[in-house]
């Protein structure tokens, strides 16, 4: 596959653009509130878009291509069940403190509300998380370019070594989004995110598009997979009947419930962008809009996934299970299948599993049909998409990181008494530092195999429990900040401890869990996660309760408009139907259901 | 000045799109076809995106005139 002058400039063009676009946002960053908040001065739909874009990262894109692949449309509760009602949540019963109380982050909410010390734990670890997961995604997308061999050729005529290719990637990913936050930053990034939501959506829907036309549309797809691949909640009864390897309550509480709602709840990334709202009623409205994108998002990620598999004949497909286990060879008619097999490194020999069968390399699902489908001009655009999808992911870590760094780490710790003007220039370098130490993180990836899925799990353990907290927080006048901080490093700590007990099947100990002692094995990877973070939370609300009521509470009068019980309920929105966060809600809500039981 | 950035996703829109459709009008039919599943995806696609530009410039063009305070 080579990439044509359209190509290039198609890719050119939007590099220009999103410069451009730091280049306007630049003169107005001009303040603190400017730089970090958008001057709260961003229109809902603005906010709701940016709030879709900003979790729509490469690792998304390809991994919930890959997932599809993998599991089938039953990755799609990653998005209904997830998501939406936790963006349903946080929109009609969080937001109003979170904008409300003035905090410029989500730490500094944790201050006003319980003490330094949880603010600090909270602040540290999220730091430290926004750092690693823009690293692991900046590696992602390089190692994926220099896969897809798409710019071999050029480096060919330019007689650079290919090696060059990934370096090149991190170098101008980087360099770009360095550039449009350090001009413009929040207001900067938020605005990009809207167009490069736009153009991941004008990459993606045209190769579900001919993808579908390919298979037979969707009638095809469940022709040739067959029921479990076509079906989101067929065999979730009991775990042992459904390709997740998990039932309908660790899925519900797992996933539902625990690691949703301390996501989108909690996760400073995203409630970012609903602060940066004109309005406490655009504020509030900013998930719920998010909501209403996010619903069909699924079918630009999670279809290309299926529709790849089912131009490739895959050893532990059910059409396929029927014919001899497959030899490397034997990709049945579909030669050459869109999905390869996946090739050790070192050994140059296919990948096999525990029973012997040859392993798909699922993360090359979506962009392999993208090369198989796209002609030269196409292909620029696709490739823009995902370079689009890797810079608003990128841009949300690093907003989020440099507020948190200059308000909750810096003016907190380090010097407290600043003018606004200086902490502006202290979040423009702390952007150089947080670009610089996510380059950092994605070399030490491509380093050590295994850092990786450190990492990530290190992101687990972090994000799992502290839901609990803000819930407390939010809803309980009795909790107290000691409550909130032994509570959190309780759950933090329980989510090791259930890692380090339980291992899912077919895994030896290490990595993957049990290094403490296997005591629990899990029919999936999905499902430890899952409980380790119902574990984690658990223990964590718990432990606060616990230490809370043993402990002194605040009094009431400082938690004025930061606990529910003692904030004035807002008045009903006056504006029309639409403006109404509640009845956007309960439509949202509504249409989960409706699409759940459609793809039932 | 104030920015709707409708304004930017509209011109890129409308560059991309036209770029690409004139390569689905101007390059090799049948290859291109072939690539793609019997469709002239350049052509169809690059001018749905053209589309989608000139509306969002309208819009913001629109508001414009009106004295609509921008998005921002």
């Amino acid at each position: 596959m080579h990439l044509g002058a359209v190509d290039w400039g198609v890719i050119g063009l939007y590099l220009v653009f999103v410069l451009g676009i730091g280049i306007v946002a630049a003169r107005r960053a001009k303040s603190g509130t400017d730089f970090f908040l958008a001057g709260r001065a961003i229109p809902a739909w603005v906010c709701g878009l940016a709030f879709i874009s900003a979790n729509l990262g490469a690792q998304e894109v390809i991994g919930m291509g890959a997932s599809g692949a993998k599991y089938g449309i039953v990755t799609a509760h990653f998005y209904w069940i997830g998501a939406i009602p936790a963006m349903v949540f946080i929109g009609v019963f969080m937001m109003p403190f979170y904008y409300g109380s003035k905090a410029r982050s989500a730490p500094e909410y944790l201050r006003m509300r319980f003490d330094e010390k949880t603010r600090a734990l909270n602040a540290v670890a999220f730091a430290l998380m926004t750092i690693m997961s823009s690293g692991i995604s900046m590696y992602a997308l390089a190692k994926l370019i220099q896969t897809l061999h798409v710019f071999d050729a050029p480096f060919a005529h330019l007689g650079l070594p290919q090696a060059w290719i990934f370096h090149a990637a991190i170098l101008v990913s980087a360099v770009v989004v360095l550039v449009y936050i350090y001009l413009g930053g929040l207001r900067g990034a938020i605005y990009n995110e809207v167009l490069q939501f736009f153009l991941i959506v004008a990459g993606f829907a045209p190769l579900v598009w001919l993808g579908l036309r390919q298979v037979g549309g969707w009638e095809g797809l469940q022709a040739t997979l067959g029921p479990s691949y076509t079906h989101a909640w067929a065999g979730m009864a009991h775990a042992t009947n459904n390709r997740l390897g998990v039932d309908w309550f660790g899925l519900s509480m797992g996933l539902g419930f625990v690691l949703s709602f301390g996501y989108w709840c909690t996760d400073f990334l995203v409630v970012q962008r609903a602060m940066a709202a004109n309005s406490m009623s655009a504020a509030r409205r900013t998930p719920l809009i998010a909501a209403g994108v996010k619903l069909f998002i699924p079918f630009i990620v999670i279809l290309p996934g299926l529709i790849a598999i089912a131009l490739t004949s895959a050893p532990d497909r059910p059409g396929a299970a029927a014919s001899p286990p497959a030899a490397v060879g034997a990709i049945a008619h579909h030669e050459p299948g869109v999905i390869p097999i996946k090739v050790d490194s070192a050994t140059g020999q296919p990948m096999l599993d525990a029973r012997g069968r040859p392993q798909l390399d699922y993360d090359l699902a979506t962009p392999n049909l993208l090369l198989r489908y796209f002609p030269t001009g196409m292909l620029g655009v696709g490739l823009t998409a995902l370079l689009a999808s890797f810079m608003s992911g990128m841009a949300g870590n690093v907003t989020a990181f440099n507020t948190v760094f200059t308000y909750d780490i810096y003016q907190a710790y380090i010097r407290t008494d600043g003018s606004d003007r200086h902490y502006l220039q202290v979040g423009r370098l702390t952007t150089l530092f947080g670009v610089l130490a996510s380059v950092g993180a994605a070399y030490f990836c491509s380093q050590f195999n295994n850092i990786m899925d450190v990492m990530q799990l290190v992101l687990a353990f972090v994000n799992a429990p502290v839901f609990a907290t803000f819930l407390l927080g939010m809803f309980w006048k009795r909790t107290t900040g000691h409550g909130a901080f032994v509570g959190l490093a309780t759950g933090i700590g329980m989510a090791a401890l259930h890692h380090g007990l339980t291992l899912p099947t077919d895994n030896l100990p290490g990595i993957k869990g049990g290094w403490i002692a296997v005591t629990h094995s899990y029919p999936s990877e999905m499902a430890q996660n899952f409980w380790t973070a119902i574990w984690a939370w658990s223990a964590c609300f718990l432990t606060t309760i616990v230490v809370s009521l043993a402990t002194k509470p605040k009094p009431e009068a400082e938690l004025a408009g930061l606990v529910y019980s003692l904030t004035p309920k807002i008045a009903r929105e006056t504006g029309a139907w639409w403006m109404n966060p509640v009845l956007l809600g309960v439509i949202m809500l509504t249409a989960t259901v409706v699409l759940n039981i459609i793809f039932r | 000045m104030l920015f709707d950035v409708r304004l930017p996703i509209g011109l890129l829109f409308l560059a991309i799109g036209l770029l690409v459709a004139a390569t689905g009008l101007t390059g090799d039919k049948a290859a291109l076809d072939a690539h793609s599943a019997g469709v002239n995806i350049d052509l169809i696609w690059g001018a749905i995106m053209a589309g989608f530009g000139a509306l969002m410039l309208g819009l913001a063009v629109l508001a414009k005139r009106k004295g609509e305070e921008p998005p921002l």
